[in-house]
Formats: C-alpha cells, sequence, structure tokens
C-alpha cells in the first residue's frame, strides 16, 4: 500500500523510539534511589549511612501518637511494620492529621529517632463530601 | 490518501467554525464553573481547597494530551511526508503549553495549603516541569528555524524525545514514592472520586478542549492565511 520509503521511515522512528524508552529506562532506574521523594520507616532500617544527611522519611501518622507541647510536635510514622518517632518544633500542615500520610524532612538522630525541619501533609486520591464519609464510617 | 491537501477548502470551514466553538465554549464554561464553585460538594478532609483540582486536573489532561497528538502529527508528517500535519501540530502547541503552565501554577497554589509547601521536587512535579521545557523547545524551534525542511525534522525531534516524559509523569506516582497522590481516575477499576465530584471535572475537562479547540483553529487559519499569500509554499 505505502512505498518503501514510508515503511523505512516508519522503522526508523520505532527503533529511535525503543532505543530511547530503553536508555531513559536504565537511567531512571540508576537514580532510583534520588528519584524518590520519600523513604518508608523500613527501608530507614536499612540505610547504611544514618547521620548528618538530610532525608525524608513518608508513611502514616500512627494513631494516638500526637503530642503537643507549647513549642514542639511529637508523633510516630509508621509503615505498619516499622516506626519512626518524630519530633518537630513549627507550624504543622492543615491536613497534618492522626491516621492520614505525612513526609517529614530532617536528620535522624539514631535509627528510631528523626528531628524533622520540615513537615509536609500528604493526601490521599480519595475525594467525597463530608455527608458521604459519615455515612461511610457508619457502615 | 493523503497527499490531497488543499489550503482553501480547509480554509473554508476553518475560518467559519470559530465562532461556533467560542459560543458552545462559553455555555460549557460557564455550567462548569457553576457546578465546580456552587453546587459541588466540599471535601471530607480538604474542605473548599478541593475546588482547585476543577481547574489544575483538566489543565493537566489537556497538556498531555496536545504534547501526545502533537508527537502523533508530527511522526506521521514525518513518516508520510505531509506537512499539513506539521502546520496543525504547531497551531496546537500553544494551549498546551498554557494548560502546562495553568497546571503547574495551581499545583503550587493547591499545594500550600494541604501538603504545606509550594512546591517539591517529587517526581511528578519534576516531571511536569520537564514537559514544559519541552513545549518550549517545541515552540522556540518554530521561531528560530528559518528552512522549513529543517523545522520539521527539529520539531519533530524534540516531539520524540519529549514523549517519552509522558508516560514517566503519568506513572510517576505508581512507580516511585511521591507528595503527589496516585490518580483518582481509573478507566478500569472504580474511580475513588464521589460522582458529585466527577461530573464537574468532566465539565471543565470539555470546556477547557474546546478552548484549546478554539485556539487551535485561530492558529491553524493564520498557517493558512499565511501560505495563500506567499502563494509559493504550496503544500
Amino acid at each position: 500500500m505505502y512505498g518503501r520509503k514510508v515503511k523505512f521511515r516508519f522503522f526508523f522512528i520505532i527503533l529511535i523510539l525503543l532505543s530511547l524508552i530503553l536508555s531513559v529506562f536504565l537511567v531512571l532506574k540508576s537514580l532510583e534511589e534520588n528519584v524518590i521523594f520519600f523513604k518508608s520507616p523500613s527501608e530507614v532500617k536499612f540505610l547504611e549511612e544514618v547521620k548528618n544527611k538530610k532525608i525524608r522519611i513518608g508513611g502514616m501518622v500512627k494513631l494516638d501518637s500526637i503530642e503537643m507541647s507549647s513549642d514542639e510536635v511529637n508523633f510516630i510514622i509508621t509503615d505498619f511494620k516499622n516506626e519512626i518517632n518524630v519530633s518537630y518544633s513549627g507550624v504543622v500542615p492543615n491536613l497534618f492529621s492522626e491516621g492520614k500520610g505525612v513526609v517529614a524532612e530532617g536528620y535522624l538522630k539514631d535509627r528510631i529517632f528523626f528531628e524533622a525541619s520540615k513537615i509536609l501533609a500528604k493526601h490521599d486520591e480519595n475525594y467525597m463530601p463530608p455527608e458521604v464519609k459519615a455515612a461511610l464510617e457508619e457502615n | 490518501m493523503l497527499k490531497f491537501f488543499e489550503p482553501n477548502k480547509i480554509f473554508l470551514i476553518t475560518s467559519k467554525a470559530p465562532k461556533y466553538v467560542m459560543t458552545l465554549f462559553i455555555v460549557v464554561l460557564s455550567i462548569g464553573l457553576v457546578e465546580s464553585l456552587i453546587l459541588s460538594p466540599e471535601d471530607y478532609k480538604q474542605s473548599h481547597s478541593v475546588r482547585i483540582m476543577y481547574v489544575h486536573v483538566p489543565a493537566a489532561w489537556i497538556s498531555l494530551g496536545i504534547f501526545s497528538s502533537i508527537t502523533i502529527l508530527s511522526l506521521s508528517g514525518y513518516i508520510f511526508k505531509n506537512k499539513n500535519f506539521f502546520l496543525i501540530a504547531k497551531s496546537l502547541a500553544p494551549s498546551g503549553l498554557v494548560f502546562n503552565i495553568v497546571a503547574l501554577v495551581t499545583g503550587s497554589i493547591w499545594g500550600k495549603p494541604t501538603w504545606g509547601t509550594w512546591w517539591a521536587w517529587d517526581a511528578r512535579i519534576t516531571s511536569m516541569l520537564i514537559l514544559v521545557l519541552f513545549y518550549l523547545m517545541y515552540l522556540l524551534a518554530w521561531r528560530i528555524f528559518e528552512n522549513k525542511e529543517k523545522v520539521f525534522k527539529i520539531t519533530t525531534i524534540i516531539t520524540i524525545f519529549g514523549i517519552i516524559n509522558v508516560p514517566i509523569i503519568k506513572y510517576s506516582v505508581d512507580w516511585w514514592n511521591t507528595l503527589h497522590q496516585p490518580a483518582s481516575i481509573n478507566i478500569l477499576s472504580k474511580s475513588s472520586i464521589h460522582s458529585s465530584m466527577l461530573f464537574p471535572l468532566i465539565i471543565m475537562t470539555a470546556a477547557f478542549a474546546l478552548f484549546s479547540l478554539l485556539i487551535f483553529l485561530m492558529k491553524y487559519n493564520t498557517e493558512l492565511i499565511k501560505i495563500k499569500n506567499k502563494g509559493l509554499d504550496r503544500l
């Protein structure tokens, strides 16, 4: 139907695309450590270098773990396997609450204690009106 | 099949279309704005700031869709040696860039009250920023290079490199830990967004798509008039 030249150009494009996809995949694969925005508490357990490196830890705020005092907030980040105690002095975002996602940026003191310099709230992909949420909780 | 292209015949249709598209756009946008700003409910967690979604998400969709279309058009233009495809791609690009920037800016405005930061270098946001750079490269290439054959080749190369980024944007939230939440709308499985919020989202997407179509028609008409005036640049 189409001439030979058209076919050649078509396969030429396909080849370029395949090689580009492969190379981008390999680059991203090797950079994965830097592409991820935060580590989970379980991943922190296997970190070699613990101190003096700014990292982000993400997970859920453990239920009933938030303790607010006048100048400090303490809470526990959990991924339901491992936990990390976080202390932070500053203003927390509006969506920061127990049982919800959070990302803390700062320095590890040791493998269980984390001193955060910044707290970000991570929200999930569920959107619904308050009435629906209330009805869901009743069930 | 693709050899027949007469600027005059196309112009007869595309020169009349904008006013109808404009009317439809205004109607759909008004419905969309009323739905999203007044009638739709607030979110159980984010309350009213969830309304930014009705601009943010459609803008991001449209910018991704337009970049994909530009790539398909450029590649087809290269494979079938059809110059009209390149002109359509060129006319589509500006609205794609604008919606890409809109998505980034509204995302930033949304991020401050919800996440607690204007900007984060997470995979989704960074890859969207890279898409803006590709749009800029694409549009600048059309400005810089005078030679038509050269500009066709260079813009095609830019789209080939840029299209790799599109699936990365789409799946970044699934492949890596990101601050950005995963997709709420899934074609295959049940969406995690309530139907009362999904409806205004779809209307706003339709409105933005109509706006892109309007800008595209205006740009494309300009291109056709340029060809007509020159007379020598027959396609």
